[in-house]
Formats: structure tokens, C-alpha cells, sequence
């Protein structure tokens, strides 16, 4: 058996509001493929930062061929041969792919690049991974996704590398380009070196793979597993069933049961219903109807082409085929003003950058899409804009209940929050929440899953998408699994379980 | 209903880890109205300094009333400027070419050809030149899109090519009597010149319409963060367009302002007024990637700068002595700010 390469015991890291990591112990050995599985939020990103020096454990050892080592910095990790590829690759675009390739880490003597020599060694780094057609002289901007992973590849080689960590590196790959990324991954476990490869994808694990860690929670929650032989059923089980139970608002009874709704009143007409949308190269054609009252769910990785749908809904993106219908008449395409101003309202995932003014107020946030509501003539009536900024925050208890604090002391389900309000003060029919829960701790949670049920209840039409299984099952009424930008199965959420969605969204085919 | 009480488990966790939070965070707070209000102060209190520097330097001649009618008719023109300047500057956005459309607009209104329609022809061809410089620098950036920096050093390049080709180097003398009257002392309000009036009232029209009006909140948000402001509806194309028409008819009216002022139209008027008007945005607190900034900072951010120029020439310091000193002010005031920001 091979000498233990890596050891990691009892790393903890907290931030504020979570434990990203409780515990966790990994230990990878000289030329193996060692997987990490876990769902979103389970800790893998923040273990391979650590691993990447990127984030200092609070507590924890980490022993690198039987030496304690601390990992001060990315490069101190890289000096001992530790390199990592994001998933966001890490590629400076406008710079040529020698030059990315050696980034840092310049082919120089006194500090003048041999430009040449580098090429040289650009050249024969490619090669060696079975692309010699890549030309070191051309932008790393001008390659395609498969291309530029290579590079990045080429660099973590360019090192004397002993432990490559890939996050999730298939995302997004074609079926062949990612046959060649395995390739290139068993050349280099044969030559010695280890890979910590991280995925969602079953199937990928299962032949690339020679052990398995599994991560729940910020705790290793199974190590060193099989990846070959061990069940489907049991990876799914180690990665489900959470500790922490969420508490999920009841669903009113006319949704749970249909029999029931026909019998006392005629289904609410869809206030938002799309006829064979689509995107080129993100999601197929889809036909969605989002009714009155009623939390859909959208469930499926990074990369399925979740918030693509959202954001083609919210008028953000054009789509290139189909059309959305508000009440029936058809929307103008990929304008987000006349989308907001057909009632439809986008929480978009990245909360700071797409929702917030971090700098500005509460008020000023929550009545950034109302201003005219607010204003005769273009002149604001503060104390009126205030006033109702206020009973709507107010009615999502949120806290401090303060509508002068800028949004950027607030905490994230806070910001959520005022995110929401901004909607509910615009009157929004239609509400797209993408990943509403990202970033807030768990004890908020709930509150906010409180907040979205009243929503749907006062005739919101609700569209919700998260990675967490339970979120989409416990909140939604229906649910959509999405896998790789089709939708594969569609269900009343009661009828459904975690185990068989965390299928669905991984293989596609039911298994158990 | 939603109640922050003892059932609400979720709300309690948050309530209970809120108060942990609270010790670091008042300095945090109120980085809006206090923190601007702060540094207002602080430029004003700069600006007492000046003031005593100059009555003590120069007694007999800096706190006279000449004096600080030509303290306050200097900032005028630059005041102007910078008051559009920083509403394009909160949107996120930068305007270099201010100084050469006042330049084109002040050569424009005063051919032989303008003049013959009086007053009115003047001041509506001042404001025309510049709205349509506007016009075209915000209907480059928004609809190009063209990066700001790129299409406004542009305009600069071409308006200034184009006021020289008007006026071909000559300075043109205004013959228009009731123009040149404005800027006699007969025509002074209770002492003041017509031109810091005017000044006085963009300065607090801008004040008014960042603070008070849908369009100044619009310009903070799209300033602030263009992708939210987009994705909350906000017609984010046409909001900066109009701050550049904004910016343009800002340098119409100096452009008149200034042909009261010298009683001509020269190429080279507006030199350098690019410059000049972001330091003194920068200087007032206005964020240079946008979002945040006032009027009330711009407006002192130009008197300390003219009190500056004004003390040193009384003192018989020369321009370069002053170039330095003003340079030295824009990285004293941004340090100051940076020390602020993250205390």
C-alpha cells in the first residue's frame, strides 16, 4: 500500500454564523484518485482552500508526508507541491498561455523572461498532457473551457507537483473532453502523483476513482470508501440525512391535496407560463406554468442551467427561443424593466453583487424598484418612501429594525431579507428566489422559509431554486429535478425523497 | 404574521447572536449622512485655515470684500462644472472632456453669427453646444457601450480641435452689451455677482436632485452597482445617458459664465477644468468608482481649491509652486478618507 501523502486530522474552521468545518479528517496517498462527495454546503470548498492555504483551519493538523506543516499562504502550499484548480479557473485571459502557464513562477534569469526557453517548456508541458495541438503563443481568452482547464493543468505540472486538488473539473466539459481529462489524470497517478478530485457526478467517481471521502455538514461523514464497489445507495445515504433538521412551514391543504382543490374551487389560471423557452447551450426547451399560491421548486446542480432559467425569467437574459406569457400576453424579451413591470421579481444568487447596494440604506434598497410609487414629478416623498420600506421590513421581522443602516452590517438572512421586501413592496406576483438561502446561518433559515411560504400564501407565485435537496422538498409544493439543462422528472414535492432527487440530479436514471 | 417571539426559534438564534455582534460595529454604522456629514466638517475646517493663513499673510488685502467676491466669482465657472461632474462621477462613469466642451461652447456662442441674435442667441447656444456634447458622450457610453474614460478623452480631443477650427485661435470679443453687463458690478445683487448666484443655484438644484428625486437615487444605485440596479429594473442605460447630458449642459452654462466673466471666447478656455473638477469631487468625498458622493463636498472641495490658488498669488507664489500644493491636498484628503473607511 502506498505511504499516506497527505494527512489532515481534525480540521475546524468557523466563520461568522457557521461551522464550515467540524472535524474533518482526510488522509490521501501517493498516486491515487481520492473523491470528495458531499452536498453544497457540506464543507469541500472550504477543505480544499485550506488544503490550498487559501483559509487557516482554526484548529486541526496537517501532517504532509508524515511532517507537520502549517499552509500560511497559497504558496507555501505550492512549495510543497500542493496545487489547485477552481472551478472558477484561476487564468489571467489576456495573457498568452505560456505566460499563463508560468504566472508567477516566471522562466527568468535576472528577472528578464527567457521567453523562449518557457515557450519550450509551455510546449512540452502540453505534450505531456496529450495537447500538443494548444498554441503556447495564443490568449488563454481565445481557448475554450476544455482548453483553458488544460492550461490550467499544465500549470499545477509547471510546478513540482506532488497533490493536484480539481474542483469539480468535468462542469464544464463535453463527453470526450472529459474523457481526456481522465487521461491526463491517470497519467498522473502513474507517475506518482495524488489527485483530490471533486464531483457530483456518480458515474465519474465510479471510474476514475480509487477511494472516496464523504463530507455532511462540515464532518467526514464516511473516509477512504471503495469508489468502485460501494453502492450508490450508500454514498447517498452518508450524504443525506442531516443532523439538523430544518423546520419547514406546513403547505396549505388545497395544494397537498388536489382532490380536495377541485372540489372547492376552480385551480388558480398561471399568472407565468413559458411555451418551449429555451437557451441555446443552457436549457432546453421548457414548458413552466407557475400558478398563484403555489412555491415550485427547481432542483439540480451548479451548472444545470438553474439560474440561467431565473434569469431569462427575470428578463435579464434573451432567450433564444419560445416566450414567456404573463397573464397571457406575451412578455418582452430579455428587458428587465418590462419584466419587473409585468410583476415578475428576481432574488439572484449572488446577493451582493446582482441584489444590493452594500453602501446604501435599508430603505433605500427596498424601494429601489417602487420609486415612482414614491415620487410626484420625479421628487421623492422621503418620509412616505420610508414609512412603507418600513411596514414591509417590519413584516419580515427583520433585524436590527433599522431602516437607516446600510445593508452591509446586516447579517445575510437580514439581507435576504430586504432583498424580499424590495419585491413585496413592488407588489411582485411572480417571485424567482435563487439560492435565497446561500450564506445564511441556520437558524435564520427557517425563518426565511417562513417568509416565502406566507408569500406563496398571499398569492405570490413562487419559483425557487437551491441546491440543498431538503430546501427544494420541504419548501416547494411541485418540483422540477433539472440535469444538465433538461428537465428530467417532475413531481408534487411530498412524492418525492432525497435520496431519489440526489439521483435523479447526478445520473438521471433511477437507481433505487 | 411573523413575530420575533420566544416560539420563533429561528428569530430568537438570530436576536441572541446579533447583541455579540453589536460591540464592533457602531463605528461601523452610519457610513452614510454622519460619516459625509464628517467630512464636510473637516473640509470646512480646512478652509477656516485658508482663511486665517490669508487674513494673517495678507491682512490688508485677503479678507476684503474685492477679494472674496473674486475668491467666490473664481469657483464659480469650476463650480458649475464639478457639480455635473460629480453626478456623472456617483452614476460611475468619469466625464475628462468637460473643459474643452466649454471651451467649444464658449467659442461657439460668441461667432460673429451667435451675437447677432443677443443675449438669448448667446446662452442658448452655450447650453445647445453642450447638451449636444453630452448627447453624443452619453449615447457613445450607454448604447456603444464604450468604456467612459475612452469616449469622453475622445471628446475632448475632438471638441478642442473643433473650437479652435471655430474660432481659429482668435479670441472672440463679445459685442452684445446686455452680456457684458452681467459682469459689471451694476448688475450685482446685494454685492453678489450674478455669476456665484447662478453658481449658488446649480449647486443646490444639484443638491436637491441627488438627495430629493427618483433620478439622483437612480444615479447612486447605478453608480453603486449597475448588475442590482439592472436587475431591480432600473432603465440603467438611459440613467446614464442623461447624467452625461446632465454633465454637458453643466458646461453650457459655465461656458456662459465664462464669456460673462472675460467678455469673450477663447479655444483655450476650460483648460485643464477636467482636472480641476474631479479633484475636487474627489477631494469632497465622491467615491471614484461611484456610489457614494454630495454636492455639499464638491462645492467645498472647488473653495478650497480656489482659496488655495488665491493665497498663493496674493503671497507671490508662483503656478507650479501651486500645482504641487494642490496635488499634495488630493492625496492628503484620500488618505484621510482611506483611514476613515476602514477604521
Amino acid at each position: 500500500m502506498a505511504p499516506e501523502l497527505l494527512t489532515m486530522t481534525g480540521i475546524t474552521k468557523t466563520f461568522p454564523g457557521v461551522r464550515a468545518l467540524d472535524g474533518v479528517d482526510l488522509d490521501v496517498r501517493a498516486g491515487e484518485v481520492h473523491c470528495l462527495l458531499g452536498q453544497n454546503g457540506a464543507g469541500k470548498s472550504t477543505l480544499i482552500k485550506v488544503l490550498a492555504g487559501a483559509h487557516q483551519p482554526d484548529e486541526g493538523e496537517i501532517r504532509w508526508q508524515g511532517e507537520p506543516v502549517r499552509l500560511a499562504t497559497p504558496i507555501a502550499a505550492m512549495r510543497l507541491g500542493i496545487a489547485t484548480i477552481y472551478q472558477e479557473l484561476d487564468l489571467v485571459e489576456h495573457l498568452s498561455v505560456t505566460e499563463n502557464i508560468f504566472l508567477g513562477n516566471e522562466v527568468a534569469s535576472r528577472g528578464v523572461i527567457r521567453a523562449r526557453d518557457a515557450r519550450t517548456r509551455a510546449a512540452a508541458l502540453l505534450a505531456r498532457l496529450g495537447h500538443p495541438e494548444i498554441d503556447p503563443d495564443v490568449t488563454v481568452g481565445a481557448l475554450p473551457a476544455a482548453g483553458q482547464q488544460i492550461v490550467s493543468v499544465a500549470r499545477a505540472l509547471s510546478h513540482d507537483v506532488r497533490l493536484i486538488v480539481m474542483d469539480e473539473p468535468s462542469a464544464a466539459l463535453d463527453p470526450d473532453e472529459v474523457d481526456n481529462l481522465f487521461r491526463i489524470v491517470a497519467g498522473l497517478t502513474a507517475d506518482g502523483v495524488a489527485v483530490v478530485y471533486i464531483s457530483h457526478r456518480l458515474e465519474e467517481i465510479r471510474r476514475i476513482g480509487d477511494r472516496v471521502s464523504v463530507l455532511k455538514d462540515g464532518r467526514a461523514a464516511a473516509r477512504g470508501m471503495p469508489a468502485r464497489t460501494t453502492e450508490t445507495r450508500e454514498f447517498v445515504a452518508l450524504m443525506t440525512g442531516r443532523e439538523v433538521q430544518y423546520a419547514f412551514p406546513e403547505r396549505p391543504r388545497h395544494v397537498e391535496q388536489p382532490v380536495d382543490r377541485v372540489l372547492r374551487a376552480a385551480p388558480r389560471p398561471p399568472v407565468l407560463c413559458t411555451e418551449q423557452l429555451a437557451r441555446e447551450g443552457e436549457f432546453a426547451p421548457l414548458d413552466l406554468e407557475l400558478r398563484a399560491g403555489e412555491i415550485t421548486g427547481l432542483a439540480g446542480l451548479v451548472g444545470s442551467g438553474r439560474s440561467e432559467i431565473l434569469e431569462t425569467l427575470a428578463g435579464a437574459r434573451r432567450p433564444t427561443a419560445g416566450r414567456i406569457l404573463v397573464d397571457g400576453t406575451p412578455l418582452r424579451p430579455g428587458n428587465v424593466t418590462a419584466a419587473v413591470r409585468a410583476g415578475i421579481g428576481l432574488a439572484p444568487e449572488e446577493r451582493k453583487s446582482q441584489a444590493l447596494l452594500m453602501l446604501e440604506s435599508v430603505t433605500s434598497n427596498v424601494s429601489l424598484s417602487s420609486l415612482p410609487r414614491f415620487s410626484t414629478g420625479g421628487w421623492l416623498d422621503r418620509a412616505r418612501e420610508r414609512a412603507r420600506a418600513r411596514d414591509r421590513t417590519r413584516g419580515l421581522a427583520l433585524h436590527p429594525d433599522d431602516p437607516d443602516r446600510p445593508v452591509r452590517t446586516l447579517s445575510g438572512g437580514n439581507q435576504q431579507k430586504v432583498v424580499l421586501a424590495r419585491w413585496l413592496l413592488r407588489e411582485c406576483r411572480v417571485l424567482l428566489l435563487d439560492e435565497p438561502t446561500r450564506g445564511v446561518d441556520v437558524g435564520a433559515r427557517a425563518e426565511l422559509y417562513r417568509v416565502v411560504r406566507r408569500l406563496a400564501d398571499s398569492g405570490v407565485a413562487v419559483l425557487l431554486v437551491s441546491s440543498e435537496v431538503p430546501e427544494v422538498l420541504g419548501l416547494a409544493d411541485r418540483v422540477l429535478v433539472l440535469r444538465e439543462g433538461r428537465v428530467v422528472h417532475t413531481a408534487p414535492a411530498r412524492e418525492l425523497d432525497e435520496h431519489r432527487v440526489l439521483d435523479l440530479v447526478m445520473e438521471g436514471s433511477p437507481s433505487c | 404574521m411573523l413575530s420575533p417571539t420566544g416560539a420563533e426559534a429561528g428569530a430568537d438564534a438570530d436576536a441572541v447572536k446579533e447583541p455579540a455582534r453589536r460591540p464592533a460595529s457602531p463605528s461601523r454604522r452610519g457610513i452614510g449622512v454622519p460619516r459625509a456629514g464628517l467630512r464636510h466638517l473637516s473640509l470646512a475646517g480646512v478652509l477656516v485655515v485658508l482663511v486665517a493663513v490669508g487674513a494673517f499673510t495678507r491682512p490688508e488685502q485677503f479678507l476684503t470684500a474685492d477679494n472674496l467676491q473674486l475668491i467666490l466669482t473664481q469657483s464659480s465657472v469650476i463650480g458649475v462644472v464639478t457639480v455635473g461632474v460629480t453626478f456623472v462621477i456617483i452614476g460611475g462613469g468619469i466625464d475628462l472632456s468637460v473643459g474643452a466642451i466649454v471651451a467649444l461652447a464658449s467659442v461657439w456662442a460668441t461667432t460673429v453669427a451667435t451675437q447677432e441674435f443677443g443675449l438669448g442667441g448667446v446662452l442658448l447656444c452655450a447650453l445647445a453646444v453642450g447638451l449636444g456634447c453630452g448627447l453624443v458622450n452619453g449615447v457613445l457610453i450607454a448604447y456603444g457601450p464604450m468604456v467612459p474614460f475612452i469616449a469622453t478623452l475622445a471628446m475632448l480631443a475632438s471638441a478642442r480641435g473643433l473650437a479652435l477650427l471655430i474660432s481659429d485661435g482668435k479670441t472672440q470679443v463679445v459685442t452684445v452689451p446686455s452680456v457684458l453687463d452681467l459682469g459689471v458690478s451694476d448688475s450685482y445683487v446685494l454685492g453678489v455677482p450674478p455669476l456665484v448666484l447662478v453658481f449658488a443655484a446649480v449647486a443646490v438644484l444639484g443638491w436637491l436632485v441627488l438627495g430629493r428625486t427618483t433620478f439622483g437615487r437612480r444615479t447612486v444605485a447605478v453608480g453603486g452597482n449597475a448588475e442590482a440596479s439592472r436587475l431591480a429594473g432600473i432603465a440603467v442605460r438611459r440613467q446614464r445617458l442623461l447624467l452625461y447630458l446632465l454633465s454637458g449642459l453643466c458646461c453650457g452654462i459655465a461656458a456662459f459664465m465664462l464669456i460673462v466673466l472675460t467678455g469673450s471666447g477663447q479655444n483655450t478656455n476650460g483648460n485643464l477644468y477636467e482636472l480641476d473638477a474631479i479633484a475636487a469631487a474627489i477631494i469632497g468625498g465622491t467615491l471614484l468608482s461611484g456610489g457614494r458622493g454630495t454636492i455639499t463636498g464638491s462645492v467645498l472641495g472647488v473653495l478650497v481649491f480656489t482659496t488655495i490658488t488665491n493665497l498663493f498669488a496674493l503671497n507671490n507664489l508662483q503656478t507650479d509652486v501651486q500645482q504641487i500644493a494642490k496635488g499634495a491636498i488630493i492625496v492628503a484628503a484620500v488618505l484621510v478618507q482611506k483611514g476613515r473607511k476602514s477604521p
